[in-house]
């Protein structure tokens, strides 16, 4: 037993109650999370999680890095999203230096970062209906990822670490027939919805899998930290996208969905929700998407176009200047928040006025939401563990950094 | 959105409820303040930092709290700071209470009794930057292993060599 009593809080003296390990190699934990289950039967009386096995030090990589260096990292953090991340610290970055971002580059991130949160919500309405037991729908789901993953190609050269994201815009121009396939794909997508919810919002067994397990209150919510679907699913009526706009959100209209059971169920609905608002705010920017720059005027920030950078010392001398110095910072601190799929992503960069940031913290959604994990399993059955863990779509990536 | 400089002037920041609301608890309390780039930042003084926490939350000025971190200045003392980001959801305002810690006694009583959020923020902090909390109910590494030595976060931990 003596590795299973690492952490003493599970109390293993008593003598009706037994200690078991879920994890950190378990299929249903959605990464490598381990937990320590104490239970009387089939009860779970108190649950442990221990967290820190993909511990990287990103934060402190960062410190190491120029400013446009960072980028890539955060990629890392929570890799069902990565332009999300992206965009979270762009937007600190660019707040601290006081950038203005054309119009373009503006709608073009917003239209990026919903579809990122519809390839997100798929790999959770996959995986979590394949942890209930309902396999097939993980295939349909993976199968609109894979037209997501080819679009995240084609415009950042990458399906999955994309780093397209820049402090001043965006890496390159999108290329030719972009719009017209993420149109054909929008399009065709809320019938896709329509298929899910067919497999699962009207299924008996799913729906006596998910309804009233693992439920949290409002006011449990509110002080465990929890944000996102999960928040809005006890009845907290509360998205950054629309409450505090970034990025241009004020210039869309969408619903925010909202249940008040705090369940498991409820959290299911609020997400497929989300689908559909997802894809209604992606078609209001393909039909808005202005013309223009997709980079700040800002040459000392922002690398020059390559065609410029070849024929125009000036140009030359910045792009060299960038690369090989980085661009300085006006010294300050800011707390950038975006709306992730999972609730609040932060940043909190602290700059020292010199090209590499003194500090970049990152809020990760997931990890405040583990903490209410505990909360919410107390009492219920160890089979509906399984149901909470994936209802609140932890990413073990940003949990650990 | 071109820059203007920060305001740290009290007396010019005092019609921000926040602010306002703390000045009248404990004047002492509050040590300055800082609006810059849109965001307030109010300096509390170590001892009040609970006081100032619960304070907010009683008044209902504050119903969330977002993140909760560290920076360390290092060689520069007090070298930590802690950034408490506080939010309120109805107002839809953010609010940074931030508190200077020095490098021998970083110390601070914990947020854990107001806001059980702060657990593993708090836990965090510990881990990597080896600040304690005084009464957090576990206050044990989270992200490292329990025989790791040093906090990687501080910025005399060495980034090279051999350990």
């Amino acid at each position: 037993m003596g590795h299973l009593t690492a952490n003493p809080v599970v109390d293993t003296s008593g003598d009706k109650t037994m200690i078991l390990n879920m994890g950190p190699q378990h299929p249903s934990t959605h990464g490598v999370l381990r937990l320590l289950l104490e239970i009387d039967g089939e009860i779970i009386v108190r649950m442990v999680p221990d967290i820190g096995f993909l511990h990287t030090g990103i934060e402190k990589t960062c410190e190491a890095k120029f400013y446009q260096q960072v980028v890539p990292l955060t990629d890392r953090i929570d890799y069902l999203c990565p332009m999300i991340n992206n965009l979270c610290y762009v937007l600190a970055v660019e707040k601290l230096l006081g950038l203005e971002i054309p119009p373009r580059a503006v709608w073009m991130r917003v239209l990026l970062s919903e579809l990122q949160r519809i390839s997100s919500h798929l790999v959770w309405l996959g995986t979590h209906a394949m942890d209930i037991g309902a396999m097939s729908v993980f295939l349909y789901c993976f199968r609109e990822r894979e037209d997501l993953l080819r679009i995240y190609e084609m415009v950042s050269g990458q399906r999955m670490m994309t780093s397209y994201f820049r402090i001043g815009g965006l890496a390159m121009e999108p290329p030719l027939g972009f719009f017209k396939t993420v149109k054909k794909f929008v399009d065709a997508f809320p019938e896709r919805v329509d298929e899910y919810e067919n497999l699962l919002t009207g299924n008996r067994i799913f729906i006596d899998r998910l309804k009233g397990v693992a439920p949290i209150s409002k006011e449990d919510a509110l002080a465990y930290g929890v944000t996102g679907p999960a928040a809005r699913a006890s009845g907290i009526d509360w998205d950054i996208r629309r409450d505090m706009p970034y990025c241009g959100y004020e210039n869309f209209k969408f619903k925010v969905p909202v249940a008040t059971d705090g369940d498991v169920w409820a959290r299911y609905l609020c997400r497929v929700q989300e689908l559909r608002e997802s894809q209604k705010i992606c078609t209001q920017a393909l039909e808005g998407m202005p013309s223009g720059s997709i980079k700040a005027e800002a040459p000392k920030v922002v690398l020059p176009d390559r065609e410029k950078m070849k024929t125009q010392m000036e140009a030359l001398i910045y792009h060299f200047k960038i690369v090989t110095e980085g661009f300085t910072v006006p010294a300050g601190e800011v707390y950038q928040a975006i709306e992730s799929p999972r609730g609040e992503m932060g940043y909190y960069v602290v700059s020292d006025g010199t090209a590499k940031p003194m500090r970049v913290h990152m809020r990760s959604p997931s990890y405040a939401n583990l903490q209410a994990l505990s909360k919410m399993c107390e009492g219920a059955l160890i089979a509906d563990a399984v149901a909470a863990i994936g209802s609140i779509d932890i990413v073990l990536g940003e949990i650990d950094r | 959105m071109a820059l203007t400089p920060a305001v740290t002037d009290l007396d010019q920041l005092k019609d921000r409820p926040t602010l306002s609301a703390l000045l009248a608890w404990n004047q002492s309390a509050v040590e300055g303040a800082k609006f810059d780039r849109n965001e307030l930042s109010i300096y509390i003084a170590r001892e009040s930092i609970r006081g100032a926490v619960s304070q907010l939350k009683v008044q209902g000025l504050i119903n969330f709290l977002s993140d909760l971190t560290c920076a360390d200045f290092y060689p520069r003392e007090p070298r930590f700071e802690l950034a408490y980001h506080l939010l309120s959801i109805p107002r839809k305002e953010r609010v940074r209470l931030k508190v200077k810690l020095s490098g021998e006694d970083p110390v601070i009583e914990s947020l854990v009794p107001v806001w059980p959020s702060a657990n593993f923020f708090e836990r965090e902090i510990f881990d990597l930057f080896g600040i304690r909390f005084l009464g957090h109910p576990h206050l044990r590494r989270i992200m490292l292993p329990e025989d790791w030595e040093g906090h990687p976060l501080r910025k005399d931990y060495p980034v090279e060599g051999f350990r």
